[in-house]
């Protein structure tokens, strides 16, 4: 059993696309059971930064430890520990929300007892016989968080988990978050557009646009070491020009 | 040991079974649509005993507006029946099956409508002192229609059945139309169903971002590949079984070869397709341009492979080629096995080339697959 500081490290990190910087020498560590939030507008990097630390792509130059070890030696092992969710990702139309949820525990080699204590936990037990397509936006998201949390993963990497949920379910999702920080050590790492989840949710927020950090800390932190600002949207857009949610 | 019911295997084909079985469309294109298009095919291209003939008849420009008889109206009116404006005559013939000539009596300008509508395929120009014929000398029907028409007002209705003795029904099996399609239907079925449902799928899935997903699990990826195979493949079972049993029970389709050659050169057929999906989408997310990659890929095959009319139409030089792409491959095989009673040994090769061709394709289409 490693103990190490940093449950994440990401060091000195470039990754481009054709002639266009996605991540552009990124540093970033992350302490076990710490929330982290990456902001930014669409473009910022977030989402390639979080693929990579999810080890669906592969930095250019630099390197990303997860706990001590790197994607390349450790696949499968990596594989255990991490959940994800994706931006958008659609699970099949005609499966049931527990078939899927069943689908991806065989993955990991869990039984349906697993399944079922998931099903609680996202408080989507009177939807387990739902076809996928037939499930509102905040229950698919609620699906995915779900199957992101199959196997009990010591780090949770969510790319915009709430996006184009409305208050309520947005809310539902932040609760069981909550809920995860507060009965096991899981170490969360979030994109988002929005100021009040990052607000709400996390210790730490990482402010990215074109490829670079802008600022880091909490959000203390940052309004103060970045001058005063009244909230993280005066922040941004003094840091960028833009809005969060340009 | 893990339960069967929760390895990734199983419950990956169970999942892709499910998405084929509960989608309704699916079940009508690859079930249903095969099944009406052999009986509407099927009755439409088989002869039977009684057939018409429609054949439009109008009076010379010297008579039309008058009551006189021309040489054709006068010949009908003594020899047919008459219901309202058509002369119909029946030339009788045990052997070949009886024939109905309708001759439908209207002005020239309406005939060549009734042509054009192909309601007709004849006209005849009737005149005083003899009969002028309109009519396609590429038509094969048209000129059945011409030869009838002439020898009728040449010999009379006996004409028909006077040769009787010369005619030795074929009584084969498989000479019939139908015997040629359902072979050729079963064929283009596995086609239509690896090329679609496991080429689409997987680049719907992709473009959904499903791929993406499932490969930053520790799901292995050749698992999601053979279970996607396997699923399509009982599929296909079930679908070409059905189709067989509603020939056999319909139209009286039998199998005169061997049976363990057939599900040889079924698997082949499979491994074939299951290949040549898994290399063409192999690459892209984009759904639209996988259309159009599959399309690009099964439509020639669908109308040069002889699927529903024999290949041999095509120019000679061209032949050699389309006989051996792997539809061609296996209608022929399936015809042979069907209809000439062919076993294992006349199709090991097919069956070997096939194999061959869908292993060659899974394999690069596997090294140059992109999963996200």
């Amino acid at each position: 059993m490693t103990n190490l500081e940093y449950i994440v490290e990401v060091r000195k990190v470039k990754k481009s696309f054709k002639d266009v910087k996605a991540v552009n020498g990124v540093d970033l560590q992350i302490r076990p059971g710490e929330f982290l939030a990456l902001l930014g507008p669409n473009g910022a990097g977030k989402t390639t930064l979080v693929e990579m630390i999810e080890g669906i792509q592969h930095p250019d130059e630099g390197e990303i430890l997860i706990d001590g070890k790197k994607w390349k030696s450790h696949q499968q092992e990596l594989h255990h520990m991490i959940g994800l969710s994706l931006q958008e990702t659609r699970f099949m139309d005609k499966l049931t929300a527990y078939e899927t949820l069943r689908l991806f525990a065989s993955f990991y080699k869990l039984d349906s007892s697993r399944v079922n204590e998931v099903f609680k936990l996202i408080g989507l037990g009177e939807k387990k016989k739902a076809f996928v397509n037939n499930l509102s936006g905040g229950q698919r998201q609620r699906l995915a968080l779900g199957v992101a949390l199959l196997n009990k993963p010591k780090i949770l990497l969510l790319d915009e988990p709430t996006t184009g949920l409305d208050p309520n379910a947005r809310r539902e999702i932040w609760n069981i978050l909550l809920d995860l920080k507060k009965e096991h050590n899981t170490s969360l790492i979030l994109t988002s557009h929005y100021m009040e989840e990052a607000e709400y949710l996390c210790d730490r927020i990482v402010i990215m646009d074109q490829g670079n950090i802008l600022a880091e800390g909490t959000l203390e932190e940052i309004l103060t070491i970045t001058g005063g600002h009244r909230s993280l949207d005066d922040l941004f857009i003094s840091l960028t020009g833009r809005h969060l949610y340009d | 040991m893990i339960k069967i019911t929760n390895h990734q295997l199983f419950r990956l084909t169970a999942a892709h079974f499910a998405e084929i079985i509960r989608e309704p469309s699916v079940i009508f294109w690859g079930v249903v649509f095969p099944i009406l298009m052999a009986w509407g095919l099927g009755i439409a291209f088989t002869q039977k005993a009684g057939i018409q003939a429609k054949i439009a008849i109008f009076k010379d420009v010297y008579h039309q507006n008058t009551s006189e008889n021309t040489k054709a109206i006068n010949f009908l009116t003594a020899n047919s029946v008459k219901k309202d404006s058509t002369y119909s005559v029946l030339l009788k013939n045990d052997k070949l099956g009886d024939v109905k000539l309708n001759f439908i009596e209207t002005s020239a300008s309406n005939a060549y409508t009734l042509l054009k509508k192909g309601s007709v395929s004849l006209i005849i120009e009737d005149k005083k002192d003899g009969v002028n014929y309109h009519f396609d000398p590429a038509s094969t029907e048209a000129k059945a229609a011409y030869n009838l028409a002439t020898n009728l007002f040449l010999k009379g209705p006996l004409f028909y059945s006077s040769n009787e003795s010369e005619i030795i029904p074929l009584t084969l099996q498989g000479t019939r139309y139908v015997d040629f399609l359902i072979p050729g239907l079963l064929a283009m079925g596995i086609m239509m169903a690896c090329c679609w449902g496991i080429s689409y799928t997987i680049i719907d899935r992709r473009s959904k971002k499903l791929l993406r997903r499932m490969v930053a699990t520790p799901m292995k990826k050749s698992n999601l590949l053979f279970a996607l195979i396997t699923a399509r493949f009982t599929m296909n079972l079930v679908e070409a079984l059905l189709l067989f049993v509603f020939a056999w029970i319909y139209f009286g389709v039998k199998i005169q070869g061997n049976w363990l050659a057939l599900i040889v050169l079924f698997i082949a057929g499979n491994i074939a397709f299951s290949g040549i999906s898994i290399l063409l989408s192999s690459r892209t997310s984009n759904t639209e341009v996988g259309n159009g990659i599959i399309n690009a890929v099964v439509t020639p095959m669908m109308v040069v492979s002889g699927v529903f009319f024999s290949y041999h139409n095509f120019p000679d030089w061209t032949v050699n080629l389309i006989k051996y792409l792997p539809l061609t491959m296996i209608a022929d095989g399936f015809r042979t096995i069907f209809n000439e009673g062919a076993g294992f040994m006349d199709v090991w090769q097919a069956a070997l080339v096939l194999t061959l061709v869908g292993t060659v394709s899974f394999l690069i289409g596997l090294k140059i697959f992109k999963w996200y």
